[in-house]
């Protein structure tokens, strides 16, 4: 019976490396302890980090998949858990168990389609996973635009990253903004929403937001006046969650587990949902 | 169908429990609760137990895993033991279909061990009713209380307790206690059944209905009105929640011993206010969405991700329990009409 | 004493809507059994005809529904208090828990209500009907017709103790002025303080070990109204939903009888809600027995603004070390 799997019992992770990406924002590198990658998972999907003693959260997993080395996660400091983790030094033990929830659907409904990626803040967390994920099977899917936004420069996650790599592709457009002017940026400047409408995509494309609540609803609502229907939407929720498997009753909203049934809905899905996200 | 007097049920109690734990109703000061089963102990002739029996799958506080740490290093140690066989003796139809609903939410992929390893090692023996009481409705949610499931189902008389096998589990028990039972027609027993089937009938919530909840109906209901009323003075206390054979919400919690973290997990309650409590925010701020939730779960969500099967069984603990005499049935009734929730 | 009856509730509640001193009543509502009786908020005179009640199970104390109710509305909420409620009121008064002046208080007289638990162990189960005919409650069951059983010998036990059928606080009183009675609702108390140590741990074991951490008994207690109890909240270290181990169900309840103590007024919810009958009451009523012994007589929220014997300073208090030694006595 000690043989049996248990979805509750995590494995031991590593964190191999810590990156500050912004002044609350730091992205860890996690592996086994033998070094391997703890699981194989599909873009959008989540792991349960966990410290002992303080507290176990549910996180993005922030690095593509065909990343085969090890796992990312972006993490905003907000709580215990991740308070403990943004003081952790390379060489800290912690557990991680998952991988949880549905992915994007990047091997069927997205093929062949030109996407849009909308993004505010720690948002770009796990779109960062499906948008690596597309640049790595580039042939797979058409024209590739990212319209990112936070509230200064230095909360821009993976701004190296972007300016680096994204920037430099072939068929991916980046739009980066600011809610503010500030000194030394000489980018677009104004709220995600309002940026992607002056932008004013054509209607081919499937759009994927993520961000705080507020900014996915008036960007949705941006596309929809644009002319989007919300089939084409795409987004990715975060609520309070403990097991992860669809059976301790905290994400539940109408029928739906977002642990299991999400954190990826499609927005003409989650208008179905009572409204409690 | 075997059979055996009255005056024998102890001996098979005795026998029973040769080779594994038993648990009984007992009588208390307070009402009904299950006790092992040993000598001097006497069977309760209640209804119904004050805590319902899910506590034998999925008890109300258990430990998951333990972890050492020392420096930077974890180390992670399945604590998970073998279970002991035990055997839970009278159970009413209502508590035994509750199984039923624990079991689609526990044993559904990924199946959890945890309760698994007790759904296995334990052998239900349910009781028919002969005496309904008022508070008693699983006659709403299609359940015959003259007929309970079970491994073994079970039916007393004035003078004798009649037994029937209804799982290969229940069968091996049975062949254990032959000695002291023996085969018997179902004369007493459709007896029985007929009677109690008239009083059911007669029950004052024999006529309510779930006819109008079920799969597809929350765009009906969330939005309604009367949920500020129905809520109005709820405690937001969790005594309905945990007296409920089907609630199972779980939190899970960390446990400094000194020597290492216990993570265990333990019975939470969607009415309390820091369920769905974020670091940045709660989705369900008032008392309102709360108590909304648990009934809307109950009624119309469960049964959406279930072939229609309601997550209540009409025990009516929640009847008797709540402190502000708030429940499923005054929650139906207000919502549907009256009598046709 | 003649009993208040429902109709000249209802009357009174509905002139009180009808000339707008009140805009919306808290009372009893009927419940499906006779028994089952929620508390309700009525805004309409027609609703308190059709389902405002008052009678043998109208147990509830509406005092600490005020906290919440006061902040909805600048206009009087009217609130029916038996003489019990009237001391949870002065006292979350005298804790400025709501402002007086958005409520409007009716004292009503109180004969003591009755337990269905102890109906239940007369008549057996089964209870289609209750009705009240002087000192007699009529139960009419299921499997043995119709039972006539002496209310006295129903009555709920902090109603059979009861401390006064004075109403000490309202803004208009109903009925007869009652008279603070002489109780005998240590006598629970002193049987505790003679068993041995053993003894009354073995009895607090037996009963606390069947708590399930509801939180009802704290939710309805109208001492507790901290805005996030101590319990709840995830930055205290002691925020917890079950036992973690078997001293810690005591902690809970014995933390919370010495955070009630010299506020608590004996009103007896605690154990009235309890879903497992725990006798939560005794704790607190022990508290109230040492004060009473340790610092002079003293009923909280007799009178509103009473300072506590815990929250003040005489010169005639007991030294600690008396009271350590009075208590190690007991």
């Amino acid at each position: 019976m000690a043989s049996r799997e248990e979805a509750l019992i995590p494995k031991v992770g590593v964190i191999t490396d810590v990156r500050i990406d912004t002044p609350d924002v730091k992205t860890f590198r996690v592996v086994t302890p033998d070094g391997k990658k703890a699981f194989d998972h599909k873009p959008g999907q989540c792991a349960m980090l966990s410290i002992p003693g303080v507290g176990e959260a549910m996180f993005s997993i922030t690095s593509s998949p065909t990343n085969t080395e090890f796992m990312e996660f972006s993490i905003k400091k907000c709580g215990c858990v991740t308070e403990w983790l943004h003081q952790a030094e390379v060489g800290q033990q912690i557990t991680i168990r998952g991988p949880y929830g549905n992915p994007f659907p990047v091997d069927d409904e997205f093929r062949g389609k030109d996407l849009l990626f909308i993004a505010g803040g720690i948002g770009l967390a796990p779109l960062r996973s499906v948008i690596n994920y597309c640049r790595h099977y580039r042939e797979n899917y058409g024209k590739i635009d990212i319209v990112y936004g936070s509230r200064s420069k230095d909360d821009l996650v993976d701004y190296q990253e972007i300016i680096d790599e994204w920037t430099k592709d072939a068929n991916v457009n980046v739009y980066l903004t600011i809610d503010n002017p500030q000194e030394g940026w000489d980018g677009h400047v104004g709220f995600v929403p309002n940026y992607v409408k002056e932008l004013g995509f054509d209607l081919n494309k499937t759009a994927v937001i993520c961000g705080p609540p507020i900014m996915i609803k008036f960007t949705l609502q941006g596309l929809v006046e644009m002319g989007y229907d919300k089939t084409q939407v795409y987004t990715t929720m975060e609520l309070r969650m403990k097991c992860g498997v669809g059976k301790c009753g905290r994400c539940n909203i109408g029928s739906k587990y977002v642990c299991k049934d999400g954190p990826v809905f499609r927005c003409d899905e989650l208008e179905e949902l009572p409204d409690e996200y | 169908m075997r059979k055996c007097s009255i005056n024998d049920l102890n001996s098979v109690f005795e026998k029973i429990s040769q080779s594994a734990v038993l648990y009984i109703p007992v009588d208390g000061e307070n009402g009904a609760d299950y006790k092992i089963w040993e000598k001097g102990v006497e069977l309760s002739n209640a209804l119904n137990t004050n805590k319902s029996p899910k506590n034998f799958f999925f008890p109300q506080s258990e430990d998951l895993v333990e972890f050492k740490t020392e420096g930077k290093d974890i180390e992670v140690i399945d604590i998970r033991d073998s279970k002991e066989d035990f055997v839970v003796f009278g159970v009413r139809a209502c508590d035994v279909k509750s199984f039923e609903v624990l079991d689609r939410v526990f044993l559904s992929e990924p199946v959890d061990s945890y309760y698994a390893d007790r759904r296995e090692h334990g052998v239900i023996i349910s009781m028919a009713c002969s005496r309904p009481v008022e508070t008693c409705f699983c006659q709403t949610f299609d359940i015959d209380a003259t007929n309970p499931l079970g491994d073994i189902a079970c039916w007393k008389t004035d003078d004798a307790v009649y037994f029937e096998a209804k799982t290969e589990k229940g069968q091996a028990l049975m062949d254990k206690i032959s000695d002291l039972t023996s085969e018997s027609d179902d004369k007493a027993v459709e007896e029985q059944k007929t009677k109690t089937t008239e009083i059911m009938k007669r029950l004052p919530l024999a006529d309510l209905k779930a006819d109008k909840f079920g799969a597809g109906k929350t765009e009906e209901f969330f939005n309604d009105p009367a949920w500020a009323e129905l809520s109005q003075s709820c405690l937001g206390c969790g005594t309905c929640t945990f007296v409920c054979p089907t609630c199972q919400c779980y939190d899970i919690k960390d446990y400094n011993t000194g020597k290492g973290v216990i993570r265990y997990r333990c019975w939470d309650s969607c009415m309390y206010s820091d369920f769905t409590r974020m670091a940045h925010g709660n989705s369900r701020n008032s008392q309102l969405e709360r108590f909304r939730q648990r009934f809307m779960h109950k009624l119309v969500y469960y049964p959406e991700n279930n072939e229609g099967l309601f997550s209540c069984v009409g025990c009516g603990r929640c009847l008797s329990k709540c402190p502000i005499s708030m429940n499923i049935v005054k929650v139906m009734k207000t919502l549907g009409g009256k009598n046709n929730g | 004493m003649q009993k208040i009856t429902s109709e000249a509730l209802i009357n009174k509640a509905c002139e009180l809507l009808e000339n707008k001193t009140v805009n919306r009543v808290l009372g009893w509502k009927v419940g499906e059994f006779a028994y089952d009786i929620t508390p309700a908020l009525f805004t309409d005179c027609d609703s308190l005809k059709s389902d405002f009640v008052f009678g043998d199970f109208c147990g509830a104390n509406f005092s600490k529904y005020l906290v919440s109710e006061t902040r909805k509305s600048d206009e009087k909420v009217l609130v029916f208090l038996k003489p019990c409620d009237t001391y949870s009121f002065n006292q979350l008064l005298t804790e400025n828990r709501f402002n007086r002046e958005n409520v409007y208080a009716i004292g009503i007289p109180c004969e003591g209500m009755a337990d269905i638990s102890k109906i239940k162990a007369a008549v057996g189960d089964g209870i289609v009907g209750l009705s009240s005919e002087g000192d007699k409650i009529i139960v009419d069951t299921l499997y043995d017709g119709k039972q006539e059983i002496d209310a006295k010998s129903v009555m709920a036990e902090r109603c059979a103790v009861c401390k006064s059928k004075k109403c000490v606080a309202y803004d208009e009183l109903m009925g007869e002025e009652g008279e603070i009675v002489d109780s005998n609702r240590f006598d629970e108390v002193e049987k505790l303080e003679k068993m041995t140590e053993d003894e009354r741990y073995a009895f607090w074991q037996g009963e606390l070990s069947r708590c399930i951490r509801c939180n009802a008994c704290r939710d309805i207690c109208p001492a507790c109204t901290c805005e996030n109890c101590v319990f709840d909240n995830p930055e205290s270290s002691v925020q917890n939903k079950a036992i973690s181990d078997s001293f810690e169900e005591k902690m809970f309840h014995i933390i919370r009888a010495f955070h009630v103590a010299g506020r608590c007024t004996d009103c007896g919810e605690c154990s009235r809600v309890c879903p497992q009958n725990i006798p939560l009451h005794l704790l607190n009523r022990k508290f109230i027995k040492d004060i009473n012994d340790f610092y002079g007589e003293y009923q909280a929220g007799a009178e509103v603004g009473n300072r506590a014997p815990l929250v003040d300073y005489t010169l005639e208090d007991l030294e600690p070390g008396e009271a350590l030694e009075r208590g190690a006595e007991n």
